[in-house]
């Protein structure tokens, strides 16, 4: 316990402050969590290679491993198709949101025009309310606009957050209006300064909210499951779930597409890790 | 004041600082700025949040025309049906239970990990990573690993009361009323804890270590440093994470659906999971209208309650 109250800022003054003891008794209990945080990844690995008798039997063994599992996990669901649509649906989602909510944060921290206060108002009082309260309207007027079942529906309504808006809105406040009157005394227009002034010094905050929103598009459940009703429809995670629901006591199968379903993420995350862990935490309000 | 040119700083007064003066030229353009946002906020928030308090007090199952009922369905959800009860214990269990533990191991870890170990990097990474991934395939994985017949979890129990001897054995816990909900509470502890330990660590970080040493050389223990060094000086993060758990535990919905499906005997069914069921699966969309706003109202009422009492416990620098 003595070691557990110091912080780590001294660097090696804080290193020489923990025993020796104290250290190695740290990284068997960090040890101990990470096994902990690893081992489904594991058991999922492990599981996805072995062939279907074995797992009953329980006589996994490593000579038995094959890449058989994942040959017949693709042959039986469009995984190849449900990368594409999570791909199309996450990148044009973000797109979207960036641009349309930079526009409109731009409008309420650089430009002065009747209702601004009550308009960014209204933005915010929405920010309380639940995803679950608009969900149902959003599934009629989706069906309405017969667009259920179809890109539009699984992209635009998620896309027009007024965390977005909110969050862009307080960083290009801190950006000197300065920049703006110089532009402006040299000519520039509004859309210039947005495009050429604005966005170019907003760098972190669009990186943080892209990412953000990209891996909050591609891991969400709920919308794509209530709008999507064909398999050419669905995006990984409800398509994941579906082949759970039909294949439900073949776990050489689910592993597989379990793996497959991950893989690229993960080594996304760990090339871009810092990149990743800042869109998450910083506009962790946003999340779910 | 009509062209951009105006050299505006020259005219400065003391109104210089709210340099936003209206001017009547960048009226429209600042419309045009906002309307590609403003149109899609209000058609896919601002007019189904209308419909939806419309929705909750009708009934309709999208074949027929919806009927007008008034506030029957609210009334219909507090007296007269015992699933509405059930499902908001459910949902105030994973409350009660997911987010202390999650809080307080996010916590243990970020301090851990504070220490200037080797290596922090990498148990970063690691602990972080089933935060990135789709929880369906979390699901999945622990429904496996939780199998009474061949479940790794199973397998140790099993191990367990063979070393130790004593009368133990694994529950079947994905069909079992009493093991659902903490292998549920598992699942998502897994899933989270790394969120709330990156969150910790940033807090942990800007707390001065002049502090320790100035209340090492007073003579404090180690638990007395945590309990009134570290605990007030993340009290903030501590209220923000609070909060947004809380917010994402009354909203639980996939973890349920994925490895339960709601069961055992309703025994996971949670709010947004019954909400679900009621709009898509049993046609009732006025019915879940009228409990998604209930959820607003628990959403709204909780947070506000907070914000109210977090006076009494978190700590603010600014205010010594």
């Amino acid at each position: 316990m003595n070691a557990t109250t110091r912080t780590g800022r001294g660097g090696a003054g804080a290193r020489q402050s923990l025993g020796a003891g104290a250290r190695l008794l740290l990284h068997v209990g960090l040890s101990l969590g990470a096994v902990a945080a690893l081992l489904p990844f594991l058991v999922m690995l492990f599981v996805s290679l072995m062939p279907k008798e074995v797992i009953l039997s329980r006589a996994f063994d490593w000579r038995l491993a094959s890449l058989q599992n994942y040959a017949e996990t693709f042959s039986v669901v469009p995984f190849g198709r449900f990368y594409w649509n999570s791909l199309v649906v996450a990148v044009a989602s973000t797109t979207v949101q960036i641009l349309t909510a930079s526009l409109a944060a731009f409008a309420f921290a650089r430009l002065r025009f009747r209702g601004r206060e009550a308009i960014f108002l209204l933005y915010l009082a929405t920010l309380m309310i639940p995803f679950q309260v608009t969900m149902i309207p959003n599934f009629i007027l989706m069906r309405y606009l017969r667009w259920y079942d179809s890109y539009q529906a699984l992209i635009l309504p998620g896309a027009f957050s007024a965390f977005s808006a909110f969050l862009m809105r307080q960083y290009f406040r801190t950006i000197p209006l300065e920049m703006d009157e110089a532009a402006r005394m040299d000519g520039a227009s509004s859309w210039r300064i947005w495009a050429q002034i604005i966005l170019p010094l907003s760098g972190p905050v669009v990186a943080t909210l892209a990412i953000f929103n990209f891996q909050a598009s591609w891991n969400d459940f709920l919308w794509p499951l209530v709008i999507t009703n064909s398999i050419e429809m669905r995006t990984i995670p409800v398509g994941l779930s579906s082949f759970q629901g039909q294949f439900n006591t073949e776990w050489h199968l689910l592993m597989a597409g379990s793996v497959v379903a991950l893989l690229p993420v993960l080594v996304i995350y760990i090339i871009g890790q810092n990149w990743f862990v800042q869109g998450i935490t910083l506009s962790g309000m946003g999340g779910r | 004041m009509t062209t951009p040119f105006q050299p505006r700083l020259a005219q400065s007064s003391p109104r210089r600082r709210n340099p936003l003066r209206w001017r009547p030229d960048q009226q429209w353009e600042a419309y045009l700025f906002l309307l590609p946002s403003l149109a899609g906020f209000l058609l896919f928030v601002g007019l189904p949040v209308v419909v939806s308090l419309l929705l909750s007090l009708a009934e309709w199952d999208l074949l027929r025309p919806p009927e007008w009922v008034g506030l029957a369905n609210y009334r219909q959800l507090l007296t007269r049906d015992p699933i509405f009860w059930r499902v908001v214990e459910n949902t105030v269990y994973f409350m009660v239970t997911i987010v202390p533990l999650q809080l307080a191991l996010g916590l243990i870890l970020a301090i851990a990990l504070n220490q200037a170990l080797r290596g922090t990097l990498v148990y970063r990474v690691v602990y972080f990573m089933p935060v990135v991934t789709t929880i369906v395939a979390g699901g999945i994985v622990f429904q496996f690993m939780l199998n009474r017949d061949f479940g790794i979890i199973s397998q140790a129990i099993w191990w367990l009361r063979g070393a130790t001897g004593l009368p133990i054995a694994p529950p079947d816990f994905l069909n079992s009323t009493a093991w659902a909900k903490p292998a549920v509470v598992l699942l998502t502890l897994w899933k989270n804890t790394g969120f709330t330990m990156v969150i910790y660590l940033a807090a942990l970080q800007g707390v001065p270590k002049e502090l320790y040493d100035a209340a090492a050389v007073d003579g404090a223990g180690s638990g007395q440093r945590f309990w009134n060094i570290t605990v007030p000086l993340v009290s903030s993060t501590t209220f923000f994470l609070f909060i947004v758990q809380m917010i994402g535990a009354f909203q639980l919905f996939t973890e349920a659906y994925t490895m339960t499906r709601g069961g055992p005997a309703n025994a996971t069914l949670t709010v947004v999971y019954y909400i679900y069921q009621n709009a898509f699966q049993f046609g009732r969309m006025g019915k879940a209208s009228a409990m998604a706003w209930f959820l607003f109202a628990f959403i709204f009422l909780f947070t506000l309650i907070q914000t109210r009492l977090q006076r009494r416990w978190v700590y603010y620098e600014t205010e010594s």
